[in-house]
């Protein structure tokens, strides 16, 4: 008992959270998606589609373990990563996320180890500098820093480190490691 | 022979004359039966077997707490120390059924201390305990040993402080998923500091904190200990510390797997893993990251259960772990490791026989994360013992399920779960009809099947015909007209549970399974078409089924909108809520 034409029916296809039956000419129960009326009490709709009670079928505990991981994490923010300069004793840690941009992160750093990081450009990487800050990103590899986007940088760094020497100009002409 | 028994079976004589044995390797023999099934046919041999059998057995299941009141049990069975108890409709766990609809355990309780003083071991699903219960429990019941309670509800920490306290040769202490109140962390101070005999701890769905240095010194004297989940509270550092002491656990669930370790930390961390040997089941592993999930893969090479539906983990890191469990059997784990990860479990978890997908978001409008019908067809192609799988995903094809039908044909459990409700077949438009209908055809072990997507009755139609082994089954948003239900009703012959929620299905499809429901444990019907009175109907022919109809603001005049009907030698619920109307 089919209501789809057999050409390109768009429609057909448009996912939505209504019930069956309430754009398709299907004989079904008579009553429309429903906020849930338990424990969170009557809402009414802020978006668009309501939430139907107890559908997907994944039981109270998970669904509240898993709001409050996401609730969690977004309380919690900071995106601690260790830095590291050649030479240095010891390491230090940074929250990426109290950083606007490039400069900023440039700056911070340029004051918690007492060096300059140079002109940065696409083409030569951080000129006129004996340092070039560089980061560990996801798949292990060693980056120069600056050459993504911001928010792609804070998404997939793991560690910084701040490269000296002979190393760190062969990172600034662009050839990895 | 015992007196006891020769006055409750007066045909003894001609009992001793029909059978072979004599009354004691009767009793030897049917002592060593474990399956509840078989006690059963045992049982209805004749009177001398059913007399002997319900004298020797000593661990009863109730599948629906109301099928049989603990008076009749205790009659019926005099030696009973241990009890499974299950109580609600599983619709419950997913809000359906409103608090207060029954299902306590305390009645069962106080007879239970009359009658089973040696009681050892309650197992409860879906049940009300109250904190009081716990503490009659534990102070009523001097042998009771094993606790476990899944999906239960109405208690609170101070219920567990109670079991701790007093449960003097307590073996087991199983705490999931639970409504509970989470009120402190101390009941785990409570166990004496002479209590060495726990195997069993899970209180990992508890969220409070916990004294870590109760519990370790707790782990350090059980040296039993078998098997302990801990909650998140529990750290990275204080995990290696508990490893250390209980390193032949067999079963490990961590605490939260993300926190700053020194190198120090993490190489003792990754020693405390490789001195597990004998680790068949992990889980946990909460915020776990490719940080630190490298420690344990020294414990992963007997690990049969890989629970990760508590781990985010994306797909390169499930990869990375599945490379070191070669003898993997069940999988679990949250939609986010997406089909590049299910395709990983394909090509390394050849012995697998159950994976379940849970969704990160399940509530989420637009669902473009997630696996599809790639992931579960890479698992087909790689794993062709698979025999169980609940999945839940965003889009499906027949095509698709087709073919992982055909890679496996040795499903017993097929629970799919197309989160759009009424969804079809994305590719063609068309319903999902002919992939349920390649699951039952393909698929002779069936027992346990959830169908989802756009449904007409043909999907029935080919359920009744084929699915002869089918013992449960779930619908939602489903079918067109009266028909579907009932050819599930006329042609599955092994039907115990029927769940319904949204469906077309009216009085016509309810009153022709009158015949069958007698032979079913349940039947639950909610927002469908059902009227009070198709319902009384089936009240009124059928004496011996309890028929509860639950009364909610949503229905309209002369609905019945949710009703649970199920067998019973109990009579009528006496402790119905108001809400719940009996037929």
């Amino acid at each position: 008992m089919r209501s789809f034409e057999n050409d390109l029916n768009l429609e057909a296809t448009e996912l939505r959270l209504g019930l069956p039956g309430s754009s398709h000419k299907r004989p079904l129960s008579d009553h429309e998606a429903r906020q849930d009326g338990g424990e969170e009490g009557r809402k009414t709709a802020s978006s668009p589609k309501a939430q139907i009670v107890g559908w997907p079928p994944v039981r109270s505990y998970r669904k509240n373990s898993l709001q409050h991981k996401k609730a969690d994490h977004e309380a919690a923010s900071g995106i601690y990563v260790k830095v590291s300069m050649d030479g240095a004793p010891y390491l230090r840690k940074i929250d990426l996320k109290v950083y606007k941009g490039y400069p900023e992160l440039l700056r911070a750093l340029e004051n918690m180890f007492k060096f300059t990081a140079g002109e940065y450009s696409e083409r030569e990487g951080y000129k006129g500098s004996d340092y070039a800050p560089a980061y560990e990103d996801k798949d292990g590899d060693l980056m120069l820093v600056g050459d993504v986007p911001w928010e792609m940088f804070i998404a997939s760094c793991m560690k910084l480190r701040i490269m000296k020497g002979s190393e760190a100009i062969g990172l600034g002409c662009g050839l990895q490691m | 022979m015992d007196p006891k028994r020769a006055k409750q079976s007066p045909d003894s004589a001609e009992a001793i004359r029909l059978s072979p044995f004599p009354d004691e390797a009767l009793d030897r023999i049917l002592a060593l039966l474990d399956s509840h099934k078989d006690r059963s046919s045992a049982s209805l041999v004749s009177k001398a077997w059913y007399h002997a059998e319900r004298w020797s057995r000593s661990c009863v299941f109730i599948g629906n707490c109301y099928s049989v009141s603990p008076e009749i049990l205790v009659h019926r069975f005099p030696n009973i120390r241990r009890v499974i108890l299950k109580g609600k409709p599983r619709f419950s766990d997913f809000n359906l059924v409103p608090q207060n609809w029954g299902a306590d355990i305390h009645s069962w309780l106080l007879v239970f201390a009359d009658h089973y003083p040696f009681l050892e071991e309650l197992r409860l699903k879906r049940m009300t305990v109250s904190d009081q219960s716990l503490e009659f429990l534990a102070l009523k019941f001097h042998n009771f040993k094993s606790l476990s309670l899944l999906s239960c509800d109405g208690f609170s920490t101070d219920g567990l402080a109670a079991i701790a306290t007093h449960c003097r040769n307590l073996t087991e202490l199983d705490i999931q998923e639970n409504g509970i109140d989470d009120i402190s962390g101390k009941w785990l101070n409570c166990f004496p500091d002479n209590f060495t005999s726990l195997e069993v701890l899970n209180f990992a769905s508890l969220t409070s904190e916990v004294n870590f240095d109760s519990l370790e010194r707790l782990v350090a004297r059980c040296n039993s200990l078998k098997i302990l989940k801990v909650n998140q509270s529990i750290t990275l550092d204080q995990l290696q510390r508990l490893l250390v002491r209980a390193p032949r656990l067999m079963e490990l669930g961590s605490g939260s797997f993300l926190q700053d370790l020194t190198p120090q930390q993490y190489t003792d961390l990754e020693t405390a893993f490789r001195g597990c040997r004998n680790l068949q089941t992990l889980s946990g592993l909460s915020e776990a990251s490719s940080l630190y999930l490298p420690a344990l893969y020294p414990a992963c090479a007997n690990l049969t259960f890989l629970n990760l539906s508590y781990a985010a983990l994306q797909s390169e890191e499930l990869a990375k772990l599945l490379a070191h469990c070669p003898l993997l059997r069940r999988l679990w784990v949250l939609d986010t490791v997406e089909d590049k990860g299910l395709e990983a479990v394909g090509q390394n978890c050849s012995l697998l026989e159950e994976l379940r997908v849970f969704p990160e978001h399940p509530f989420d409008q637009e669902i473009d994360h997630g696996v599809t019908e790639s992931g579960f067809l890479a698992v087909s192609y790689g794993c062709r013992k698979l025999s169980y799988v609940l999945y839940f995903c965003g889009q499906m094809t027949n095509a698709a399920v087709a073919t992982i039908v055909q890679n496996c044909p040795d499903f017993t459990h097929f629970r799919l779960c197309i989160m759009n409700p009424g969804q079809p077949d994305y590719l063609t438009n068309e319903p999902m009809d002919e992939a349920f209908g390649a699951v039952v055809k393909n698929c002779p072990k069936l027992q346990r099947l959830a169908v989802s997507g756009l449904l007409t009755d043909l999907t029935f139609e080919y359920i009744g015909t084929y699915a002869k082994n089918l013992e449960t089954l779930s619908v939602a948003f489903a079918g067109s007209s009266d028909w579907g239900m009932q050819c599930v009703l006329e042609g599955c012959p092994k039907l115990r549970k029927l769940e319904i929620r949204d469906c077309p299905f009216g009085n016509k499809a309810l009153l022709s399974g009158l015949e069958k429901y007698e032979s079913m444990r349940s039947l639950w019907m909610s927002a469908c078409k059902v009227t009070m009175n198709g319902c009384k109907l089936l009240a009124r022919e059928m004496p011996r089924l309890n028929v509860e109809v639950m009364e909610d603001e949503e229905s309209n005049e002369g609905q019945a909108y949710k009703v649970y009907v199920y067998r019973s030698v109990a009579g009528p619920r006496r402790d119905a809520p108001p809400f719940v109307l009996t037929l």
